[in-house]
């Protein structure tokens, strides 16, 4: 028995599940795998734009084998994760927006019996134009993807803070340039799966989900099959990263369902491939993005102008919110005073895209970032010099209403301009090598939820029984990000008990409260708060029991963890008869915590979706990168990265070191080497080979600095860790890129191609005009 | 066609009927429930699915179930003995070298077959080594640490 309360908060601690991680035991939705399972496989479309004549299933219903086939005729209900933009079938009807989307599905009593019976469907189509790129899908006479989005956009954008042409006027300089980021899809390293078990006899559906948001899987589950919620089971089990690709319901859980009922009953597999995955990707659109920003010689920005086209995919998905997060996330880095946005989100003939981790803010960072990098240089100003010169001061608000109350950056700033001794070698690097810098935030949890039902935005449940062990019951979706490792500490630390007595459960809706999901890093610090709330409201209740069983008022015990007493010199009594003292009256104790957001964070009402962007707590990030670059081959290598993030309070170094280092590394692969590519809609890329993820040889060390700024909202002050820090390395990569070719990239990913053209572009330059310099 | 399969599958003979085409990985996941090998692609592309095979990693994806006739093959649930976590285990678990955890049979796998050629290797060595598992959380570096830190337990010099 431990002397004193358990600390864990500030520590490194592994995580809770890591156990059945290591051992092989962690079950993820595909191990699912029992006798008498059927066989689930979608026909997806071969064309990316067209109306559909005749789904023929005939023949491939009459296999042996065979049990249920979908089609869009079985489903005529709609979902997406915005009620506003809910336009999507499961399985597509009277249209086909993109190359690979699902027709039809079979659910067979083996895998090779359904992949059999997909060759006997037949599609017969009428082509219709198909857009790939966004200037095509707005062109004018472009045929609507969707009747209510006449000229093919989903979302336009327009604020004014401001006067920006007074503030351009103000700038010593004035630049516009032009940004482009491909497409880039999660690629997590689980496949889309969904188990869906049907029970005809009560009519119930029990779906076991590769989801991030089981209870948004639930709400689409129970609109598209027409079912009340209450005869559905949503399970989440370990689930194979995420980083938004399950923000959202997906076809594939739906399709399950669908074919589980279809069945009449039993039980359906159905884990597509790869390939499938890829299709099914909500990853970052391809941005195109006009920049314009003013700087003064003192590095003041006097005004910004930004215009950003995102090519959204044939659904809209997150859409919406992802245009709005580009604009409304220009703020809350630094103080800006003058800002116009201009954003268009595009329906496109490609894959719907989503919430990609740094979900809206990457691509505008990227182009933000790398002009006030090239600003900076035409004046002759540090880098590091103009950040500080425009940093903001908390508590403050933002001209567009968000809330920032905590705000780590110049100490961030500090970190990795010391670490990397940046101002001893910045400039005197040998031949090739560079140094670039930037920086970036992002929010910890969205302070108005996509489905505002009026409840608080987390709930946290503990369970303390005869045993003396506390369980943790949480809808709170563990993808890999250590999401229970953090509710288990929080509840540790306000009992001060070790981690052994306390065992958490999530993801299963029959027994855990609703969460709305892992998303926006909203859990360390939503339902970290309600961990807090709950262990706090157990912790009275034991302090009450602990002062009968001492005969003593409340406030006079002290609670050591392991021990309750009533001062210094009492030798107390064991939390195991505290515990018995407190179940006297009521049995099985369980106690709710509730975390709710303050209505200040909920962001303002200065034009039409002003609300994105509010949250409670913004994590900030500064980066530097240090590159080498080969001019024979046009190879980059990255040498080391330097990054340090303010999350606040780092409730566990380990997980924070490990999610910083993540995104710092997915901000890579972005950056230098991920891209999508289509061929008339179909998709190229569908394989890891052909979407180059950096591999363990591509990968540097990323040396991480953690800054705590203590956020007054936070729980024990923490804010966000997993997602702020990857859009900084796209722009200090081309920036040190910058230092090291003269060359400042502006398409992204930066791969040896596209940079040994540019080096062979100068070369050209450089004989056509001799005597001219670069 | 079908044959009969004789091997030693995690330090236990075993006899079973296999197809000719069956995959290794769907021999193990499939036919004998053995999950903890992942499939992360559609073939040879993500190292989720290694196995060692006579010590050696390969991916099961790409090697028939036949092929093991008489061979020894390790998945990851065979490498804790006595009820505690193998070395390799501890080192991913403790450094965090395992987050979402699907990539991670794999790369135990992988860093198993390493450490059992070269007790103390270089981070070169565990780079070369671990080049064709890609993982999706990490960046590798606390990957590489957990190697290192697993090496360390292996030879006796670190408990925890």
């Amino acid at each position: 028995m431990s002397e004193g309360a358990v600390h864990t908060i500030g520590q490194y601690v592994p995580m809770v599940d890591g156990p059945e991680k290591v051992s092989g035991r962690a079950k993820y939705t595909a191990d699912f795998i029992e006798p008498g399972t059927l066989a689930g496989r979608i026909f997806r479309s071969p064309h990316a734009h067209a109306e559909i004549l005749e789904v023929d299933v005939s023949a491939a219903a009459a296999l042996p084998g065979v049990v249920a086939i979908v089609t869009g005729a079985d489903c005529d209900k709609t979902f997406g994760v915005l009620p506003v933009a809910r336009t999507e079938h499961p399985l597509a009807r009277e249209r086909v927006r993109y190359c690979g989307e699902p027709v039809a599905a079979v659910a067979a009593v083996d895998d090779a019996t359904a992949a059999q019976a997909l060759k006997l469907i037949t599609l017969k189509v009428r082509e219709l134009p198909a857009y790939v790129t966004a200037s095509e899908a707005m062109a004018p006479g472009a045929v609507a993807l969707h009747d209510h989005r006449p000229g093919n956009i989903e979302r336009d954008v327009f604020f004014e803070l401001g006067d920006v042409a007074e503030g351009l006027a103000e700038a010593d300089l004035v630049r516009e340039k032009s940004y482009h980021c491909a497409e880039v899809c999660q690629n997590q390293m689980e496949m889309h799966a969904a188990v869906a078990e049907y029970d005809p006899v009560r009519e119930r559906m029990t779906v076991h989900a590769s989801t991030q948001v089981p209870y948004y899987v639930h709400l689409m589950l129970s609109q598209t099959l027409d079912m009340e919620m209450s005869r559905i089971r949503v399970v989440k089990p370990h689930v194979g990263g995420g980083f938004g690709s399950r923000t959202e319901t997906l076809n594939v859980e739906l399709i399950a369902a669908l074919l589980a009922r279809k069945a009449g009953g039993g039980r359906v597999r159905l884990v597509v491939n790869r390939e499938e995955t890829f299709i099914t990707h909500r990853g970052r659109p391809e941005t195109e993005i006009r920049l314009k920003i003013g700087l003064r010689k003192d590095g003041r920005i006097t005004a910004v102008e930004c215009e950003c086209h995102q090519r959204g995919g044939a659904h809209s998905g997150y859409g919406i919110v992802t245009i709005l997060y580009a604009g409304s996330m220009l703020y809350a880095i630094y103080d800006l005073k003058r800002v116009k946005y201009i954003g268009k989100r595009v329906l496109t003939n490609t894959p719907p895209c989503g919430a990609f981790r740094g979900h809206g803010t990457v691509d505008v960072r990227f182009a933000f970032e790398a002009l006030l990098d090239e600003m900076a240089q035409s004046l002759g100003l540090d880098p590091f010099a103009v950040r500080r010169a425009n940093a903001l001061t908390a508590p403050t608000f933002t001209d567009n209403d968000l809330m920032v109350n905590s705000y780590g950056l110049p100490q961030c700033l500090d970190w990795v301009e010391r670490e990397s001794g940046w101002q001893a070698r910045k400039g005197r690097l040998p031949k090739g090598k560079g140094l670039g810098m930037a920086c970036s935030h992002y929010i910890s949890g969205a302070s108005k939820p996509v489905n505002w039902t009026g409840e608080p935005h987390a709930t946290v449940k503990l369970k303390l029984d005869f045993d003396g062990s506390i369980v943790v019951l949480t809808g709170a979706a563990e993808i890999g990000q250590g999401s229970s490792t953090i509710l288990v500490q929080s509840v540790g630390e306000v009992l001060g008990l070790d981690l052994t007595r306390i065992r958490i459960v999530t993801g299963d809706s029959e027994v855990v409260p609703k969460d709305n999901g892992s998303y926006s890093s909203r859990v360390t610090f939503m339902v970290g708060n309600a961990a807090i709330d709950a262990a706090q409201n157990l912790k009275t209740l034991l302090v009450a029991a602990a002062a009968r069983k001492l005969d003593c008022r409340p406030e006079d015990i002290e609670c050591l963890g392991e021990i309750y007493r009533a001062g210094a010199q009492d030798r107390g009594v064991s939390f195991e008869a505290v515990v018995t003292e407190a179940l006297k009256d009521t049995g099985t104790i369980t106690v709710t915590g509730n975390f709710s957001t303050i209505p200040a964070s909920h962001g303002g009402k200065k034009y039409r979706g002003a609300a994105i962007g509010g949250t409670m707590g913004y994590s900030y990030s500064a980066q530097v990168v240090e590159v080498s670059v080969d001019e024979e081959t046009g190879v980059v290598t990255v040498d080391q990265v330097w990054v340090a993030h303010d999350c606040g309070k780092a409730l566990n170094r380990l997980t924070v070191e490990g999610q910083v280092q993540g995104s710092v590394w997915m901000g890579m692969g972005q950056a230098m080497s991920e891209e999508t590519g289509y061929h008339g809609g179909l998709l190229l890329t569908g394989n890891m080979l052909d979407y180059r993820v950096p591999t363990i040889q591509d990968s540097p060390p990323i040396a991480v600095g953690i800054v705590e700024s203590n956020d007054p909202y936070g729980p024990f002050g923490a804010k966000e860790a997993g997602e702020g820090s990857l859009a900084a390395f796209l722009p200090a990569l081309t920036n040190a890129i910058a230092e090291a070719t003269g060359l400042r990239f502006t398409d992204l990913p930066v791969t040896p191609d596209r940079v040994f053209a540019a080096l062979e572009k100068r070369q050209r330059d450089k004989s056509a005009a001799p005597g001219k310099a670069a | 066609m079908a044959r009969l399969l004789t091997l030693m599958l995690n330090g236990r003979k075993r006899v079973d009927a296999v197809a000719d085409n069956l995959l290794l990985l769907d021999y193990l996941r499939e036919s004998l429930r053995l999950t903890g090998t992942k499939t992360g692609c559609d073939g040879g592309e993500c190292g989720a699915c290694t196995v060692l095979v006579d010590d050696r990693p390969r991916l099961s994806c790409l090697t028939l179930a036949a092929s093991c006739e008489g061979r020894r093959v390790e998945t990851v649930e065979g490498l804790a003995e006595g009820g505690r976590l193998a070395p390799v285990q501890q080192g991913f678990h403790e450094k965090l070298g395992a987050q979402c955890g699907y990539c991670t049979p794999g790369l135990i796998m992988a860093s198993e077959g390493l450490l059992r050629r070269s007790g103390d290797p270089s981070e070169t060595e565990i780079r070369e080594a671990l080049a064709s598992n890609i993982c999706r959380c990490t960046g590798y570096v606390k990957i590489i640490e957990a190697v290192q830190h697993a090496a360390r337990l292996r030879a006796g010099g670190e408990t925890r």
